[in-house]
């Protein structure tokens, strides 16, 4: 309030131009912890949506030669491993190996028999995972040795295999995709009933106000874990269900929370001057209330979104959520927890995932509430 | 006056650190503080007086800091560690702070939060500091002290609030005493009272009083000594009556000159009755719930009629409780209300919502609070022309954008405001905003409710220019709710004073203000034109 008398026209002497949510943005920026929770989160939704593309394995291919391996950064099979395997071919082929060499993805074999060796016996090589298009390059010996040449498949599995013996690196990422989405579409799902809900029970006020919080309050007391047995139970399983159904708890908080706000800013002068002007509630509501709540409300939202994918991992956990093949971290956390003796990889790659997601929402959460301090506006 | 300096203040810079870069507040002042002497410091918002104190009581922001020198006898207080502070502030220099609702903590007795600073400078018992306390009430003059000392903050007026802070601040017998807008939060009334408390107090212990302040009234009457500052500068010093007589400076001049002045002429005797409020009764409903009934009802406004004529302006007198807003916005129909009111010829006692929504057009609201009563989300722009959309939703964007435009010059903004938010407005603009937003719709009444109370006078004064040549321009006629008499007496023709949602007396303005029959009148104006 420095105004010059005689300078009423004057502006504020600011060069730009800032909305408070640039100032937020701004404020947001400097918060290091949860600028990396940022970045982190941006790099987690890379890897599990981008990174299918890169890998040739589908989360649901099934390697029956290499059942819970761990993981490793060599690719498998590994050599001596492909001389057994080659050696037990060979056996069932009924033919002595005599030489055997893999370069690159290519091998060579010579095999001996006492009897001319049957062409077709190259069948008995592709038949195993680990070799592939096997053609027979020389035959010597009056066809009782043969030279044999073929591809050696050779697969990474970088975050080892799971007891079906499907890569754990590719069920990660489908983990990732699903909980992603299941936290977000139910967050959105929350925010969207929740925001309206409450900003119209808090701006109406009086009877209508009783009603709906009391109906939310009904709706509280309902168990959890019944609410969501009684729909599978009707619906049936599904993967809109999960949304729905924890959309349809989690916006019970939302909207006591913006009740609350819109129970302050309905006392708010701006309101009143609305009112003056002849708006409708509704109009009001939407222009004036809810933009005004949107603070605490993103706020809230950072910490609804790990608590989503918490509770999508909980029903998963009980066997209710997405269904095999598909999976989610928290499913495969919870098979994982059952090999933990076995394959420990099976619960410590997933679980890396989940905990450094929930760290990073809660750090970006952090940011994003010390960033919208109303308290200098 | 040649007592000696117990406050020395030298070069003292206050800044803060902002995402625009450093701001200074206050840009290496001087000031000495004799002992027993009243110094005030006088300046708009933004000048720096408060801050300057706050730097000194190392009570800044996180963001700001204070370099300079402050020594209190000798002793540096500037950069001192919090743990030697404390043994300076508390209880050699305490501070009353301007919001008394909210300076007191709600969860302890007055009693205790009294002994508190006593029992940590002092050492012993709350017990002991318990009879010091029911003394020092006895002494700020709350009636009953030995009960009421073990009432909790809410069971009090905010007169009784203001006098407990006062007894915490003399708790430790301190040298100097710093006054933060002690009155301006209270009504005139209760305003003269305390500043007497404080003058008999001060007399008492020989204390030295900072009283920091935007009202020139009470300097006069109150300091021995003035400093004015602006944009953290100090500008003039000197004793009060040399100020007041002779000022040096322009800026001390303009200060003095910014009381406002001007009377306005009564509409001529013919002019229609454009709204017309006849036995007007407000009630609100206390207590109730959802399934039982309200227990008891609280009548605001009781009985009130008035006739407002064509380009006439009616002010509402009364101190904070009175019932004004609320009759100002039961005429609007904005709160239920029974009664008639009638609108040029219509009467609208029992109109619904949506039956006023056509009329909202004619009948606007300025605010008090510029800083709440724009939406901090919305642009300048989409504020001002939110009205169009109700009323004129044919208009074309382009066509708004123009109304806009011609809103703004006419309240004198720049255009260029319209892309801007409200929060890098100062609160003189943000009111030119407010009622850019209200003129835009062209109506023929406007309720003022308080629009100058949280402006700097010289502001007001602009705003009431602003607003009279509004009236002038479109033959408005205006409601103005005010508790401040000179900004009454300067805006309207007709006075209405209230209390208890009653009216008191009423008349010319000039009538009221010269020969005020009824004795609350009386005790008004002596509050307002002596503190």
């Amino acid at each position: 309030m420095t105004d010059m008398v005689n300078a009423p026209l004057a502006l504020p002497p600011e060069t730009k131009s800032r909305s408070l949510f640039q100032l937020a943005a701004m404020r947001f920026r400097r918060n290091r912890a949860a600028m990396a929770g940022c970045v982190v989160l941006v790099l987690i939704a890379l890897f599990s949506f981008l990174g299918p593309l890169f890998i040739s394995h589908k989360y649901d291919q099934v390697f029956p030669s290499y059942v819970s391996v761990p993981p490793s950064l060599e690719a498998r099979p590994d050599a001596g491993s492909l001389q057994e395997a080659m050696e037990g071919v060979a056996g069932r082929a009924r033919v002595t190996l005599k030489e055997f060499a893999v370069e690159g993805q290519t091998f060579t074999a010579t095999v001996t028999s006492d009897q001319p060796i049957d062409p077709r016996t190259t069948r008995y090589f592709d038949r195993a995972n680990e070799f592939d298009a096997t053609t027979v390059v020389a035959t010597e010996d009056d066809g009782k040795t043969l030279k044999l040449q073929g591809n050696v498949s050779r697969e990474y599995f970088f975050f080892g295999t799971d007891s079906n013996g499907r890569d754990m690196l590719a069920r990660v990422m489908l983990g990732g995709q699903i909980s992603i989405a299941v936290g977000l579409l139910a967050s959105i799902v929350s925010l969207g009933i929740g925001v309206v809900y409450g900003a119209t029970s808090g701006y109406i006020g009086g009877r209508v106000d009783n009603v709906m919080m009391r109906f939310v309050e009904i709706l509280y007391s309902l168990p959890f874990v019944f609410l969501v047995v009684v729909l599978v139970v009707f619906f049936g399983r599904s993967f809109i269900l999960i949304f729905l159904v924890i959309g349809a708890v989690e916006w019970l908080d939302m909207a006591r929370i913006v009740r609350g706000q819109t129970l302050a800013l309905k006392r708010r002068e701006f309101v009143g001057a609305a009112q003056a002007l002849g708006l409708t509630d509704w109009q009001i509501i939407r222009r004036h209330i809810i933009p005004n709540t949107i603070g605490p409300v993103v706020v809230f939202v950072t910490v609804v979104v790990p608590k989503v994918i918490l509770l999508e991992s909980f029903l998963s956990f009980l066997g209710l959520g997405v269904q095999a093949p598909l999976t989610s971290w928290g499913a495969l956390i919870s098979e994982g927890a059952n090999n933990i003796q076995s394959a420990p990889w099976l619960l410590i790659f997933p679980a890396i995932f989940f905990v450094v997601t929930l760290f990073s929402l809660n750090f970006a959460g952090d940011g994003l509430r010390d960033a919208l301090d109303p308290k200098d506006r | 006056m040649a007592a000696e300096s117990i406050l020395t203040v030298r070069n003292m810079k206050v800044s803060f650190d902002t995402p625009d870069g450093t701001v200074e507040a206050v840009k290496g002042i001087d000031l000495d503080v004799k002992s027993g002497e009243t110094l005030a410091i006088v300046g708009e918002s933004g000048s720096g007086k408060s801050q300057t104190m706050m730097g000194i009581m190392g009570l800044l922001a996180k963001n700001g800091r204070a370099t300079g020198s402050a020594s209190y006898r000798g002793k540096e207080l500037i950069g001192l560690p919090m743990k030697e502070l404390n043994t300076v502030r508390g209880a050699k220099i305490t501070m009353i702070f301007q919001e008394p609702m909210t300076s007191l903590d709600p969860l302890y007795t007055i009693g205790r939060q009294i002994a508190e600073p006593i029992v940590y400078h002092r050492g012993g018992s709350f017990a002991e500091a318990k009879a010091r306390a029911l003394e020092l009430l006895e002494l700020v003059g709350i009636p009953e002290p030995a009960r009421r000392i073990n009432s909790y903050p809410h069971e009090l007026s905010g007169g009784q609030r203001q006098r407990v802070m006062i007894a915490m601040a003399l708790a430790n017998e301190p040298d100097i005493l710093i006054a933060d807008e002690p009155t301006t939060a209270l009504d005139v009334t209760i305003q003269a009272q305390i500043l007497d408390l404080l003058k008999s107090l001060q007399q008492k212990f020989g204390m030295a009083v900072v009283l920091i302040t935007h009202d020139l009234g009470i300097v006069r009457h109150f300091a021995s000594r003035v400093a004015v500052m602006r944009r953290g500068e100090v500008v003039e010093t000197g004793a009060t009556a040399d100020i007041f007589e002779r000022p040096q400076a322009d800026y001390t001049r303009m200060l003095l000159a910014a009381e406002p002045s001007g009377r306005k002429a009564s509409p001529p005797d013919n002019a229609p009755i454009i709204l017309e409020g006849r036995n007007v009764c407000v009630d609100y409903r206390t207590g109730g719930g959802l399934f039982k009934s309200a227990s008891g009802t609280f009548r605001a406004v009781d009985d009130i009629t008035l006739r407002l004529k064509q380009g006439q302006t009616i002010g509402i007198v009364g101190e904070s409780g009175s019932g004004k807003s609320t009759l100002g916005r039961a005429l609007l129909k904005l709160l239920p209300a029974s009664g008639h009111i009638r609108f040029e010829k219509t009467d609208i006692s029992d109109f619904g919502r949506s039956a006023m929504r056509p009329l909202r057009q004619e009948m606007q609201l300025v605010f008090q609070d510029p800083y709440g009563s724009l939406s901090p989300r919305q642009t300048v722009g989409e504020i001002i022309t939110e009205g169009l959309y109700v009323h004129e939703p044919q208009l074309s964007r382009a066509e708004r954008d123009r109304r806009a435009v011609e809103a703004l010059k006419e309240v004198g903004l720049d255009p260029a405001a319209r892309n801007r938010y409200p929060h890098e407005f100062s609160g003189g603009q943000r009111q030119r905003i407010a009622i850019a937003r209200a003129m835009i719709l062209k109506p023929k009444v406007v309720i003022l409710d308080e629009p100058t109370s949280a402006l700097d006078r010289s502001v007001q004064g602009q705003v009431i220019d602003l607003l009279r040549g509004l009236q002038k321009s479109h033959d408005l006629s205006y409601i103005f709710i005010s508790h401040d008499l000179s900004v009454i007496k300067a805006m309207s023709d007709y006075v209405i004073v209230m209390k208890n949602g009653k009216i008191v007396e009423e008349g010319e303005t000039d009538a009221i203000f010269d020969a005020p029959k009824q004795a609350y009148t009386q005790t008004l104006m002596n509050a307002a034109f002596t503190a």
